[in-house]
C-alpha cells in the first residue's frame, strides 16, 4: 500500500512569500508535493509548543517549520526561538519512543529561492521513508 | 523559590496509563516562575499525554486547570470545580503541592509530574542556580551571604577543603568553590578574619534530620 504522509508546514510570512505570489499551481510546478500543507504565520518566533503538538494530534505524519536564517530574522530572535521550541518537541518525540525527525526546523532566506520547495520535497521524502506517525494507531 | 523540572515523558504517561480521564493540574507559584508547572506547561503536557497514550493505542481525556498555589490551603479547594471529572490527578506543582492534594483528596490517584529539584533563582534566561538548602539554621551572617550548605559540594562549615584549585570546586571545573568566593568576598567587605574562626561541629536537628519540620506562629493562628 503507498503511504502518502500528511505533512504540515509553518512558514513565516517572510520565507513564505513565494506560496502567497506563485499560487498553488505555480507551486506545483515547481515541484511542491501536494500533500505539503502551509500554515502561515507572522513569525515563526509565536508559534507555540502547543500549536505544533496539535498538529500531531490533529493527524500530521511530519512537521516542519520554516523560519528566517537565525542571524538575519525580520524579529531579530524568533527564528532563534523557534528552532529552541522545534528541538524541545524533538525531545519530548525521544521520550515517547517516537522518531524526533518528524519534525524539523529550516532556516531560509526570504523570497524566491529553489530551497523552499526543497525542504518540503526533503520533508516529504523522509516522513514517506519513516511511514505514519505512531500516534495515529487505532485507539482502543 | 522552588525549582522543578517536569520528569520524562515516558514516566508520566506510565503513571496514568490506566487512567481514561484525568486532571493535569498546574500550580502558579514558583513552577510557574521557573517555567515548569504553570498554565503554558499545562497545556503542552497534556498534549503530549493524550499522544503518548495514542501511541500505545489508547484514548485518554485530559481536562487542564491551574490553581493559584497548590501549597495553601486556601486556594486547594479551587479544584472542586473539576469534582466528579476525573480518576486521576496529575500534579505539575512541587512535591508540596502534590503532597497537599494527596491530603485533600485521599481516595484519588495523584501524581507528580516534575521532580523537585532544589531552592534556587532565575540566573540567567532559562539557567537557574540552587542558592539555599533550607537548614533551619541560617549562617550567612558568618558567610558572606554566600551559602556552603547548599553550594559547596561538601556542605562543609569550615571550607575551602583540599581540592579547591583556582576558585573551581574539585568536583568539576564549571562548579563554584563557593568557600573561595565566601573568603574573597569576606576580604571585600573587610572582614577576612572570619576565616580564622573555626566553626564548631554543627548541629543539624534543624535540617529535617529529625522527622518533618513545621512552624507555628501563634501570632497567625486564630
Ligand atoms: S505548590 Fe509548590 S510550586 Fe506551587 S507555589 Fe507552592 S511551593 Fe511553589
Ligand atoms: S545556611 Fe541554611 S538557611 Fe542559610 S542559605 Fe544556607 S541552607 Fe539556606
Amino acid at each position: 500500500m503507498t503511504f502518502t504522509p500528511d505533512i504540515q508546514a509553518f512558514c513565516c510570512h517572510y520565507t513564505s512569500q513565494q506560496t502567497i505570489a506563485e499560487g498553488k499551481e505555480g507551486l506545483k510546478e515547481d515541484g511542491l508535493p501536494a500533500n505539503v500543507t502551509f500554515n502561515r504565520v507572522v513569525c515563526t518566533g509565536k508559534l507555540q509548543v502547543s500549536t505544533l503538538l496539535k498538529a500531531f494530534e490533529e493527524g500530521a505524519d511530519g512537521i516542519y517549520v520554516v523560519g528566517c536564517p537565525a542571524d538575519k530574522c525580520h524579529n531579530v530572535k524568533g527564528s532563534q526561538r523557534a528552532a529552541k521550541r522545534v528541538d524541545a518537541i524533538k525531545k519530548a518525540l525521544a521520550e515517547l519512543a517516537v522518531e524526533p525527525e518528524r519534525i524539523e526546523m529550516f532556516h531560509l532566506e526570504r523570497g524566491f529561492h529553489p530551497e523552499f520547495v526543497e525542504a518540503a520535497q526533503l520533508m516529504n521524502k523522509r516522513i514517506t521513508d519513516l511511514g505514519p506517525c505512531p500516534f495515529k494507531g487505532e485507539a482502543k | 523559590m522552588i525549582i522543578a523540572d517536569r520528569k520524562p515523558l515516558d514516566e508520566i504517561v506510565g503513571m496514568v496509563s490506566d487512567a481514561k480521564k484525568i486532571l493535569v493540574l498546574g500550580c502558579r507559584g514558583c513552577v510557574t516562575v521557573c517555567s515548569a508547572g504553570g498554565e503554558r506547561e499545562v497545556e503542552i503536557l497534556a498534549s503530549l499525554i493524550r499522544l503518548g497514550m495514542l501511541k500505545q493505542g489508547k484514548k485518554i481525556e485530559t481536562i487542564e486547570g491551574t490553581l493559584v498555589r497548590q501549597c495553601d490551603k486556601e486556594y486547594i479547594d479551587g479544584i472542586d470545580e473539576w469534582e466528579g471529572q476525573y480518576d486521576a490527578i496529575v500534579s505539575m506543582a512541587c512535591g508540596v503541592g502534590v503532597n497537599f492534594i494527596a491530603n485533600l483528596r485521599p481516595s484519588t490517584n495523584v501524581y507528580p509530574a516534575v521532580n523537585t529539584s532544589f531552592f534556587g533563582g532565575s540566573a540567567d534566561q532559562g539557567v537557574w542556580m540552587e542558592q539555599c538548602a533550607g537548614c533551619g539554621n541560617c549562617v550567612l551572617h558568618l558567610t558572606g551571604g554566600l551559602c556552603p550548605v547548599a553550594r559547596c559540594a561538601k556542605s562543609l562549615m569550615n571550607g575551602p577543603c583540599g581540592g579547591s584549585v583556582n576558585g573551581r570546586c574539585e568536583i568539576h571545573p564549571d562548579v563554584e568553590c563557593i568557600w573561595q568566593s565566601i573568603h574573597d568576598r569576606l576580604g571585600r567587605i573587610g572582614n577576612a578574619e572570619a576565616m580564622n574562626t573555626i566553626a564548631p561541629i554543627r548541629d543539624w536537628s534543624t535540617a529535617g534530620h529529625g522527622g518533618p519540620r513545621k512552624s507555628l506562629r501563634d501570632d497567625l493562628t486564630i
